[in-house]
């Protein structure tokens, strides 16, 4: 009997909203899932479709992009961007045989402890319900 | 306030807005609206003969709580800083029907002025410090408290307005009939700690609730029914003060105050739960105190747009951290002080003006800022000059150089990394998180 399936998740996290907003979230106790592997990036701007790739490349079940949301861009309008672009890559996904729903963008600004709890334990068990990325890729 | 008034190195700008702000930390620039209070500041010696003479009453909606009437020219309380009235050109003779001009009549300085317009001022500062405080919360949005159907059911703040010397009674609690009540119940969490209101704790109203049932007792000896869901004496003495009050005589009645009801006589008739005995209490009273909540400002959200505030989910302006940076914002050079940032009480406020005030002495003390190393730089040998970074850049930091090449300017460089995840020939990289290390913690991560 192999062991159940446990999602494994990269989520790139806004240093200015949702990085601090997974912090309250753990200042205030609430449960969030494990599975989520956090990278801080300074903007979700800064979080190029590469990168992405490159995760799905390194083995994550879902990527998840948390940034601030439209209007409250600690830099203005990094997050311009990033409404954009995931969209877009979120199609072009589905062409390399990954699930779109692999990738998800959502806004949690650092107030909502609550939604981020939420949000990463909705995704997890999206990914969950997909499976291991390996065996939609046939590896 | 009378200090920062003299003190030679504070400009007050009191009848002000901020309008706008711009620039960054150490070169704010900040557009203040000074209002025309149609008197000549330069001129007005403050004899108050002006607002003597005015015969146009107004109800004091802002001081005195609507307890009180005040002129149609007149300074916003006795103590006011600085000591020049205004003229409340909505109420005053003059401005509404075009006659009277009495205060210009009796001034002796001549410093009537009708024609004042609005100023625009641009000040340059280095450092800002929001202080915006809170807003009362109306206790008319929960109708069970029947507040506003009698004169005899008030808030804490009325209250206040009813014990103080200078107040409309001078100073003597009585009925709205002028008489000395016999029995009063004082009511917390109006509106605090309700779902139905806001959920979190005014967190300064017990112990001001505590205070007014010991006046009660002190200056008229009547019954006074405290109805509470949980004390919260939670500072240094304040214990000792419930427990001063409790020996006063005062009835305290665990559970929250359900509903006031007028009865015809006039009389109020106080309903709730009494937790510790368990079953419903009803008392008839002569007069009901609320402890209202306190809530964020009405125009909150303008002054969080103008100076780029984060709000937590009640509104409060959000500190840079809960615990760490209670007094700074996420903006470098803005920063909070006082009830604009969450419910607190005086010690607490001065405590948290006083590390916002150091926050800016230390700014200011080493003279020079410190910037974040987390900017982008560009691999000239990498970049081809298409300009696409420039259009990315939120602060206009990046432009070509002589030789056509992306070049950074690492001053107005903010370190988002935009421009890093735009570049097409992975020209740029944004230091302390270049592709590599963000590629490294990926695999490390999996």
């Amino acid at each position: 009997m192999s062991e159940p399936f446990e999602p494994r998740i990269v989520a790139f996290l806004c240093n200015w909203c949702s990085y601090a907003g997974a912090d309250n979230a753990g200042i205030a106790r609430m449960k969030s899932p494990p599975n989520v592997l956090p990278i801080r990036v300074m903007c979700s701007g800064r979080v190029s479709p590469e990168m992405i790739l490159r995760a799905f490349r390194a083995g994550a079940d879902g990527v998840l992009v948390l940034g601030c949301h439209i209007g409250d861009c600690h830099y203005i309008s990094g997050n311009h961007r990033t409404a954009k672009r995931i969209p877009l890559l979120r199609n072009l996904l589905a062409y390399v045989g990954i699930h779109p729903d692999r990738l998800r963008l959502d806004w949690v600004s650092s107030a909502e402890a609550p939604k981020f709890a939420q949000v990463t334990a909705e995704f997890v068990e999206t990914v969950r319900a997909l499976g291991p990325i390996k065996k939609e890729l046939g590896l | 306030m009378m200090d920062a008034g003299r003190h030679p190195n504070i400009t007050l700008l009191t009848y002000s807005e901020v309008e706008a702000v711009s620039g960054y930390v150490g070169n704010f620039t900040v557009r203040i609206r000074k209002r025309a209070r149609s008197v000549d500041e330069e001129k007005c010696t403050g004899c108050g003969l002006c607002q003597e003479k005015c015969p146009t009453k107004v109800v004091d909606t802002a001081y005195e709580a609507g307890m009180g009437k005040r002129k149609a020219i007149y300074r916003p309380f006795s103590q006011a800083i600085p000591n020049i009235p205004v003229i409340d050109r909505e109420n005053c003779l003059f401005f509404t029907k075009g006659r009277c001009k009495l205060c210009e009549k009796v001034c002796p300085a001549g410093a009537i002025d009708y024609n004042q317009q609005d100023q625009l001022l641009d000040v340059q500062v280095g450092a800002v410090v929001v202080a915006t405080g809170y807003g009362m919360w109306d206790p008319r949005k929960l109708p069970q408290y029947s507040y506003g159907l009698s004169p005899n059911i008030i808030t804490g703040l009325q209250f206040e307005r009813l014990v103080s010397a200078g107040g409309p009674t001078g100073g003597h609690i009585v009925t709205a009939e002028g008489k000395k009540p016999e029995r009063v119940a004082i009511i917390h969490c109006v509106g605090s700690r309700d779902v139905n209101a806001h959920p979190y704790c005014s967190r300064f109203c017990c112990m001001y609730s505590l205070k007014h049932a010991h006046q009660v007792r002190d200056h008229t000896g009547a019954q006074v029914y405290q109805f509470y869901m949980d004390m919260r004496a939670f500072g240094k003495a304040y214990e000792e003060f419930y427990e001063r009050v409790q020996e006063e005589g005062v009835i305290f009645v665990r559970g929250r105050g359900a509903e006031v009801e007028v009865l015809p006589d006039g009389k109020l008739r106080v309903k709730g739960e009494d937790a510790d005995l368990g079953r419903l209490v009803s008392v008839d009273v002569d007069m009901v105190i609320l402890a209202s909540a306190i809530e964020p400002q009405p125009d909150a959200d303008r002054v969080a747009a103008i100076f780029g505030l984060g709000r937590t989910p009640d509104g409060w302006f959000a500190e840079a951290h809960p615990k760490l940076r209670p007094a700074e914002t996420a903006t470098a050079g803005i920063f909070l002080a006082g009830c604009c940032q969450g419910p607190r009480d005086i010690p607490d406020t001065v405590s948290h003006a006083d590390a916002a005030a150091m926050q800016v002495v230390r700014l200011f003390n080493q003279g020079e800022v410190t910037i974040s190393p987390t900017v982008a730089v560009v691999d000239e040998a990498k970049c081809v000059g298409c300009g696409e970074c420039i259009l990315a850049c939120p602060y206009s930091a990046i432009a070509r150089n002589l030789r056509g090449k992306a070049e950074v300017n690492p001053a107005l460089c903010q370190g988002c990394g935009t421009c890093v995840a735009t570049c097409p020939s992975h020209a740029i990289a944004g230091l302390h998180f270049t592709d590599e290390q963000i590629v490294a913690q990926i695999e490390g991560l999996l």
